[in-house]
């Protein structure tokens, strides 16, 4: 019983899935609307406002500095509680 | 019915995507262990990190990393930096998941998720 | 585990692994890779270190007080290079107008503020690696 209504689920989804790739826009396209003016400016300035070479590392680490910080602070989060779960003693 | 198959076949990152978004709910939903579970979980993940990565692909483009004095076209780099804070994050909650996984076992004896269900149901 | 093979190899190849971990995060404003890819071959390696040796040698060569600093110790670095922005007058988080020193893109000393928080997130990410796995292995005993 569980299995049929997982199969139909499953069906569902997979038809909704496959319609959403047959209507997404060609893959590699240049006139992609993902590739506007903003990954253009990035592009652009990444040499002269940072000074780092790999582009995607000033993204990270100088534009949205912000974002790593939050990541840095998830990480902490994780082990902290991952931690704190292993080791009590009941 | 051609142009379909060949659409489909242009977009081929994003069907096999979903094929391995679909394969890792399945595995979530049917099996019972319940590290199989967080198993179905990560593979569900890396299907919507394959997918992400995969729009920002130029083609005749390179890797962004900036050559001084030569002019080429690079891919876009804003998919790639906004998926390496979710990569953590994947790796963060599978660690937790897996953490809590080993208590369970300490206190209920078993890892099967509907012996679990019964021994609480009779508590 | 107690095999021949795999101790001999893992004597050998666990420098090289390290100086790789090393090399991917200290170049990480000017070849592919950074923090988080350097931070997990560096803890990978460690790792190894402690399942072909006893768990005890890889106790005594990273304890449990210096794993602890160096996680805690990543995450305050990036908050004190933060701060540095503040105290030269312009946002939290300043690179270029902060005042960090710039220099000639595509030398080792460039980027101001990337190297050095690279380098902490790097070790950080390490230190969480080999914490997750001494903790996952032996739950009660040994603490």
């Amino acid at each position: 019983m569980r299995l049929i209504l997982t199969l139909i689920f499953l069906t569902l989804i997979s038809v909704v899935m496959v319609v959403t790739v047959i209507e997404m826009p060609t893959f590699g396209n240049p006139d992609n609307p993902t590739n506007n003016e903003v990954p253009q400016k990035y592009i652009e300035d990444a040499v002269e406002d940072t000074g780092a070479l790999n582009v995607i590392s000033s993204i990270i680490m100088d534009y949205r500095a912000f974002d790593t910080l939050g990541e840095a602070t998830v990480l902490f989060v994780a082990i902290a509680a991952a931690l704190s779960c292993l080791k009590a003693h009941s | 019915m051609t142009d379909i198959a060949l659409k489909l076949f242009d977009n081929m990152y994003y069907l096999v995507s979903m094929v391995l978004f679909i394969i890792g709910f399945h595995t979530m939903l049917t099996h019972s262990n319940l590290i199989k579970k967080v198993i179905g979980m990560n593979v569900m993940d890396t299907a919507v990190f394959l997918f992400f990565v995969s729009t920002g692909y130029v083609a005749g483009g390179v890797a962004p990393i900036i050559e001084p004095g030569v002019e080429q076209t690079y891919i876009n780099p804003l998919p790639t930096a906004l998926i390496l804070t979710g990569i953590v994050v994947a790796v963060s909650v599978t660690a937790f998941a897996l953490a809590l996984i080993v208590k369970l076992y300490h206190h209920y004896g078993t890892i099967d998720a509907e012996e679990i269900m019964r021994i609480r149901s009779t508590e | 585990m107690e095999d021949i093979i795999i101790r001999m190899i893992s004597r050998i190849s666990v420098p090289f692994i390290m100086v790789f971990g090393f090399y991917i995060i200290l170049h990480g404003h000017l070849t592919p890779g950074g923090s988080f890819s350097g931070g997990a071959v560096l803890g990978s390696s460690m790792i190894l270190f402690a399942l072909a040796f006893d768990l005890e040698e890889g106790h005594k060569k990273l304890s449990h007080k210096t794993s602890t600093l160096i996680e805690t110790g990543g995450a305050s670095w990036f908050v004190l290079l933060g701060l540095v922005g503040i105290y030269a007058g312009t946002g939290f988080l300043a690179n270029k107008t902060g005042g960090f020193p710039m220099g000639v893109p595509g030398e080792l000393v460039s980027g101001g503020m990337i190297a050095l928080i690279t380098l902490g997130l790097g070790l950080k990410v390490a230190s969480t690696v080999i914490t997750l796995f001494y903790n996952l292995i032996e739950g009660d005993s040994h603490d």
